[in-house]
């Protein structure tokens, strides 16, 4: 483990709905908020598409942190999406954390179109616990590596 | 097989200064399944465009990539692109390579890999991609309007303007609202009536208009350009076609006990009654709690009067089902209960009164015929006093957190009327902030404490007793720093206000949110403020927030003009991107109809062929693309994998991961 940390380069999936926190990350960006380029966003309509496979095949294919952003409960777009994501992804977490993955390397994030700052912030902070904890190889399938 | 077209722009230097774009490019230009790959200056631009067209049909294009801003910025610029190129719109991918790198990255070096990784992933998930077509629906070019208010009545005059027609739908029995109860009104103290009732009489002649007084929203099914909706007529007792409001009935009637709600019950209606002279529609109405017919079958002294035949001691609730293109919600308000607030004496002395029954009090055709008297004895009161905020403000939980932002008008309102008409009264005003931003209204205040002598004193009052028959006001009074008791004969809450109770049931029946103090919420609090979340449903008036008339009307107006935008589309497009069932997976367990927020998935019967010539019948889900708003809680929720959502599949999705944890 010691001599991959060092070389080693973290991956970092961020799920965000696409009406609070794309646009939070878009406003981020237009602020030129930086935050590692380790981190990689996928848009999804709702916090609510996220299936847990996602998140899954993720730290198969052996992300070190996943996160997922949405808007801020009673803003979500579709009313109610947001609420799902939470209680489906405390459950999904937990389970995770019982295979091995350290709870740290999975998080939900509220950030609004407004919080550019904000995403930055969190980004940073994520992506800085991720690298703490250093490479993630618990759930990573060997034999779909080249 | 796709053949994938991959544009990177440089956005003048914006990406290109730290995004190696050659670099991306050749990279791109090696993915599996790209055809072609470039850079240019400007993508946006007339040349850009023009060059991914021609680079569609060139190389036979089946889809593009563009490396670029972000999507929420040009997306649909590129699709109308793809489209003027004869591609399918929704054959488009955006790789977010400036907001989401060359803006927030330094190293180049850093850049360029994290861009590669981006378009590649856009190009992992268009390979999924399929040509999508945005279903269309038709237009029913009639409008429904819930809540007869002023909002009400301005957004349907506007609508019906313009050639459409509007159903009103008002639970009262009549039209007119809150400011038909008003005497004179800020900031030009011209009296309500004068102004509202020709408007309430317009829509009474308007032939594009048409109300159901009495009634409420029963159902609405349906979606944007499209509900069906059925309205509950509560009966009256009175043949609304047949009644021309004489008011002979209301003479004749023998219990005359009933509490007379338009007077905010500060006096007694008779049984069968009109609500005020100018109701819209002028017809009786049958309370069935007072009537003693209907309570116990004597009497029928007014069908006996009735000179037209009206009234109908067996009329029952019925039943309207209409079709409408768009919905206004304009339910209104209610002044708070005062419960939680005894130290105002409210519930033990008459003389303690709302402001709303001061309206009724000043008012020529209320209980007192406009002449200002104490509800206790009917004498003249010489020392009145108001509160202020009464359950606005509130954070301790007793009343309203928020301002109701009207009382500090109308109470510079009331207190200059009082004033103007009994210049030998003394008029104190308790208030903690003085709030009258607007055209005209600091200088009302103003004229309120100058010209009219109005005490304000800056404090809250802790208590109101009764003692020796005057109502003794005990306050601060900040600005001296000291406590004082004013003896008063009559003491006026300026009480908080808050969204009609029935907005919470209004508000499922649409599926449209409230927030924690039960107001509507808009589609976004700048932009679109008079737009609803639901397509197609728009708020006017207090349900969306406290305001006054000026601001109602504008309110009103803008959700008319957004209404006539709609109706007078004949198609509406929807969007594609909406879920869909895989008949052969889908178990009909109803998980997903559970959490839907939108009420688009229904279930059918369907027939599948099991082998041996055999068929079997059964259930399973059905999405309704027109409905459906695409967010996806479905496609997660359901066990069996049977639902997936266009333009961003399950598979789409797991291929994106896959691209960006490719190392
Ligand atoms: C004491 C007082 C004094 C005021 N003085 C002034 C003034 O001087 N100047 C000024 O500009 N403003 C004044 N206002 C504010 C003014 O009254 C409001 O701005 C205005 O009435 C708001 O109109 P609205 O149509 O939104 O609501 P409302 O007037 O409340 O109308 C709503 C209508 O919807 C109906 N309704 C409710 N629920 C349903 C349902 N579920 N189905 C069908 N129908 C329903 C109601 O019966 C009502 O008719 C005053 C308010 C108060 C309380
Ligand atoms: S995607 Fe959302 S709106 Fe569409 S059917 Fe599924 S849950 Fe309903
Ligand atoms: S959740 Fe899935 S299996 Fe259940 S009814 Fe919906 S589509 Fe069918
Ligand atoms: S749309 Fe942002 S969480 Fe639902």
């Amino acid at each position: 483990m010691q001599e991959i940390t060092t070389t080693h380069k973290p991956l970092i999936v961020a799920f965000c709905c696409n009406w609070c926190s794309y646009a939070g990350a878009d406003l981020a960006g237009s602020s030129r908020l930086s935050y590692p380029a380790e981190v990689k966003i996928i848009r999804v309509p709702c916090s609510c598409r996220v299936n847990p496979i996602f998140v899954l095949k993720a730290f198969q294919r052996g992300a070190d942190g996943v996160i997922l952003c949405g808007c801020h409960p009673g803003d979500c777009h579709y009313s109610t999406g947001n609420y799902h994501t939470r209680r489906r992804m405390a459950l999904m977490f937990s389970m995770l954390n019982y295979f091995g993955i350290e709870k740290e390397r999975t998080r939900i994030e509220w950030v609004s179109a407004a919080e550019g700052a904000k995403f930055s912030q969190v980004m940073n902070d994520f992506a800085k616990t991720i690298n703490e904890l250093g490479e993630n190889r618990r759930l990573e399938d060997l034999r779909c590596k080249k | 097989m796709q053949r994938i077209g991959v544009f990177i722009c440089h956005c003048g230097s914006n990406i290109a200064a730290t995004v190696d774009v050659e670099r991306v490019t050749e990279a791109l230009a090696k993915e599996p399944g790209v055809v072609y790959a470039v850079n240019y200056q400007y993508m946006c631009s007339e040349n850009g465009q023009q060059l991914i067209k021609n680079a569609i049909a060139e190389h036979r294009l089946t889809g593009i990539v563009v490396c670029s801003c972000s999507p929420r910025m040009h997306e649909a610029t590129f699709r109308k692109t793809a489209e003027a190129a004869g591609l399918n719109a929704y054959m488009v991918e955006i790789a977010n390579i400036r907001e989401q790198c060359s803006w927030i990255h330094k190293d180049i070096e850093e850049a360029t890999e994290k861009a590669i990784v981006l378009a590649r992933t856009a190009v992992a998930k268009i390979l999924l991609d399929k040509p999508l077509t945005a279903g269309e629906t038709g237009v029913t070019k009639r409008a429904l309007v819930i809540g007869g208010g002023i909002a009400g009545i301005q957004a349907a005059l506007d609508i019906a303007d313009a050639g459409y027609e509007v159903d009103i739908v008002e639970k009262r029995p009549t039209i007119g609202g809150r400011m038909a109860q008003l005497d004179k009104t800020f900031p030009t103290l011209d009296c309500s009536a004068c102004i509202l009732t020709p408007k309430m009489v317009d829509c009474a002649q308007s032939d594009k208009i048409n109300i159901f007084s009495y009634s409420e929203v029963e159902e609405v099914k349906g979606f944007v350009g499209n509900f069906d909706v059925k309205i509950r007529k509560k009966a009256r007792h009175v043949d609304e076609t047949k009644c021309t409001g004489c008011g002979v009935c209301m003479a004749s009637c023998p219990s005359k006990k009933g509490l007379n709600e338009f007077n905010m019950n500060l006096n007694n209606r008779p049984a069968i009654y009109i609500p005020f002279a100018q109701a819209i529609p002028n017809v009786a109405i049958i309370d069935p709690e007072q009537c003693l017919k209907l309570k116990s079958d004597k009497c029928g002294l007014c069908q006996r009067k009735c000179g037209v035949g009206a009234i109908d001691y067996k009329q029952e609730d019925s039943f309207v089902e209409r079709k409408y293109g768009a919905i206004v919600v304009a339910t209104g308000f209610r002044p708070i209960k005062l419960d939680n607030f005894n130290e105002f004496g409210y519930a033990d002395n008459k003389d303690v009164v709302t402001s709303l029954e001061l309206e009724r009090l000043m008012n020529a055709a209320g209980p007192t015929k406009g002449t200002l008297l104490r509800p206790s004895d009917g004498k003249h009161p010489k020392v009145i006093t108001f509160i202020q905020c009464v359950g606005s403000r509130d954070v301790s939980g007793c009343g309203k957190p928020y301002c109701s932002k009207i009382c500090c008008m109308y109470t510079a309102k009331h207190a200059m009327l009082i004033r103007e008409k009994y210049p030998d009264t003394e008029v104190h005003v308790f208030y903690i902030d003085i709030r009258t931003p607007g055209k005209n209204y600091d200088e009302f205040y103003r004229r309120a404490v100058e010209q009219y002598g109005v005490d304000y004193i800056k404090g809250m009052v802790g208590k109101v007793y009764n003692e020796n028959g005057k109502l003794m006001v005990q306050g601060s009074d900040l600005l001296d720093n000291k406590q004082i008791v004013i003896p008063s004969d009559l003491v006026v809450l300026a009480t908080a206000i808050e969204p009609d109770p029935s907005v919470r049931d209004i508000a499922t029946k649409l599926t449209i949110s409230i927030d924690t103090n039960d107001f509507l919420t808009e589609a976004h609090a700048k932009l679109r403020p008079v737009e609803s979340p639901t397509a197609g449903v728009f708020l006017a008036g207090v349900c969306q927030g406290p305001k006054d008339v000026p601001e109602t009307v504008s309110q009103a107006s803008a959700c008319a003009s957004k209404v006539i935008g709609l109706l007078a589309k004949d198609k509406l497009k929807g969007n594609p991107c909406v879920s869909h069932v895989d008949e052969n997976m889908c178990t009909g367990c109803s998980q997903c109809e559970q959490v839907c927020p939108y009420g688009a998935i229904t279930y059918i019967d369907k027939e599948f062929r099991i082998g041996g010539g055999k068929t079997e019948t059964r259930r399973v889900a059905s999405v309704n693309p027109a409905v459906c708003q695409g967010c996806g809680a479905c496609t997660v929720t359901c066990p069996s994998g049977a639902m997936d959502l266009y333009g961003f599949s399950s598979a789409q999705i797991l291929k994106e991961v896959e691209a960006i944890c490719k190392r």
